[in-house]
């Protein structure tokens, strides 16, 4: 379970850590965009070379950045080798049943370059952002549709407390399954049915947990006077920096970048 | 036998966060010892006895279970954990069948052990931590705490370990279930010869229990030896934010006021003897005050 650091705030000093959640938010939502914008080298060129600009800033190392790539790495491959043998055209390489096609081969590799960078890219935000950062970003974003009687800070809320007990309950899933083990449970059995029967003793445990939790949580919120989002102040306000403005400047000039190498046919 | 070799484990190695949890402990378990480990929150005990059955593998050194390297590449460590029971912390909170009676026979199951078999070691630890026939059926999450605890407690118990590692049992017991708890694991150890290993941050706790105390600090031994020799080191306890039991200090404080007293008393009885042997001293220093 501990291996899965994918996109789990690395705690540094850098730019991209001091930098307003909200640029990061919108930033990222705009490199995504971007990524499905471009469709030729020249683009992926400059969008890798956006996203390693980004990763030198953030100072958070690249093997840590890597390894939380393992836990994907099994769909990536499954969706190269999906695009390789199934896109129809003029055929490479043949063997057995499969062909490979030259379509295909650029298909793949441009799909799996767009993943790759899509996933770092995403990663990267939250590698950089705490959660209640990033809740906080998306409360003040969605602020038009409370308008809309959208109860914009009550989903923020549950969203940052869904997030606060991912770590918890992972923690929660190790011990349990640890006690478990010391009664003899078998975890590393090849048979899919009797690992799925193995996972009852954690699953029973650890739902009995969460709803505890929950309702320890809940019970504190309310003794603390907790009355959802009606007049409620922040104590770190979210304002606008002068480094918040350049990074839009940058990202606005990426975008554009984009776009026009889409529009001219690069 | 456990023999523990210059063993070391770092969490999160490799990264900014890593922290030697373990550093170079060196140490024997000898069979039907009754062991209390004693340390601060985070001094590294809960990384330490869950080495010992194998669940954490330790970034260096050797850890034997009779005389076999328990973290060698063919070693059956499942066979091991029924050797070395371990409870947990909280360990009501592994509780997960309909009844207790089947909650208990998971460990058993476990060993590959027939239908019979399990049910006559679950029904036999059941017993052994106090409960009657009519409780087996229940469900557990409709016991007391302290209950659920035990029923925890046999869930290992029914393994038939013979090392049985306590990892702070009594925590948030009230006194009573702490009591029958400790009883318990007392009782469990003289007559059946288990070797107990108690985690415990309370010296209270251990003191009239075990024969040798460990004492453990940032992932070492800061002392290890029979609970009089360690609690004459009040001092060298209360540097890493451990106490002596009570009544050292109460013995200790008679001692000051010049009252010819032995203070390695245990337990509260042979404390209260000790102070009677005294009476006419103490008499003799109330007049003069």
């Amino acid at each position: 379970m501990k291996e899965i650091t994918l996109g789990q705030y690395y705690q540094t000093d850098s730019v991209l850590h001091r930098l307003d959640p909200r640029v990061k938010l919108i930033g990222t939502f705009c490199y995504i965009i971007s990524l499905f914008i471009v469709n030729s080298w020249p683009g992926y060129v400059a969008a890798g070379i956006f996203l390693a600009v980004m990763i030198l800033l953030s100072h958070v190392p690249f093997s840590y950045i890597v390894r939380g790539m393992k836990a994907i790495a099994f769909i990536l491959t499954v969706t190269v080798l999906f695009n390789l043998f199934m896109t129809p055209g003029e055929p490479l390489v043949s063997f057995w049943k499969l062909t490979v096609t030259r379509e295909g081969l650029s298909f793949a590799v441009k799909m799996a370059v767009r993943l790759v960078f899509l996933i770092i890219g995403s990663s990267l935000m939250t590698l950089t952002t705490t959660p209640t950062q990033l809740t906080n970003a998306m409360e003040d974003l969605m602020k038009p549709l409370k308008k809309l009687h959208v109860p914009v800070h009550e989903i923020a809320m549950m969203m940052s407390i869904a997030l606060r007990f991912i770590p918890i309950l992972m923690e929660e899933t190790d011990k349990i399954q640890k006690a478990q083990m010391a009664r003899g449970a078998d975890f590393e059995s090849k048979s899919i049915i009797q690992r799925v029967k193995s996972m009852v003793p954690i699953l029973v445990p650890l739902f009995i947990s969460a709803f505890r939790r929950a309702n320890d949580l809940a019970m504190a919120m309310e003794a603390r006077c907790y009355h959802g989002g009606e007049g409620r102040t922040r104590m770190k306000p979210l304002i606008y920096q002068r480094r918040d403005r350049i990074a839009y400047g940058v990202l606005a000039a990426f975008f554009c970048l984009c776009l026009s190498l889409r529009l001219l046919k690069f | 036998m456990i023999e523990v070799k210059d063993v070391c484990y770092t969490y999160e190695a490799g990264t900014a966060m890593a922290v030697n949890a373990i550093d170079h402990i060196t140490t024997t378990i000898p069979d039907g010892q009754f062991i209390g480990l004693i340390g601060h929150t985070g001094s590294g005990k809960s990384t330490f006895v869950q080495m010992l059955n194998g669940l954490i593998k330790c970034s260096s050194g050797q850890i034997l279970y009779n005389g076999e390297d328990i973290n060698a590449e063919n070693y059956n460590r499942r066979q091991l954990r029924s050797h070395v029971g371990l409870v947990f912390q909280y360990p009501e909170h592994q509780l997960f069948e309909t009844d207790i009676l089947t909650d208990v026979m998971f460990g058993p199951k476990n060993l590959g052990l027939s239908e019979e078999e399990c049910r006559s070691r679950a029904e036999q630890a059941l017993y052994a931590v106090g409960f009657k026939e009519r409780h087996f059926t229940q469900s557990p999450f409709d016991l007391s705490g302290g209950q659920k605890r035990r029923a925890a407690i046999a869930g290992v118990l029914a393994m038939k370990p013979e090392v049985l590692i306590l990892d702070e049992p009594t925590a948030g017991l009230d006194p009573m279930g702490r009591d029958s708890i400790l009883d318990l694991v007392s009782e469990l150890n003289r007559t059946r010869n288990i070797t107990i290993v108690l985690v415990s941050h309370s010296m209270e706790d251990v003191a009239r229990y075990v024969d040798r105390i460990m004492v453990m600090n940032d992932g070492h031994f800061i002392l290890d030896g029979p609970p009089t020799d360690i609690f004459v080191q009040v001092d060298k306890l209360e540097e890493v934010g451990l106490s002596a039991p009570e009544i050292t200090y109460v013995l200790r404080k008679l001692k000051a006021r010049g009252l010819d007293i032995d203070t390695n008393a245990l337990t509260y009885e042979e404390a209260a003897e000790e102070i009677l042997r005294h009476r006419s001293q103490l008499e003799a220093l109330r007049t003069r005050e």
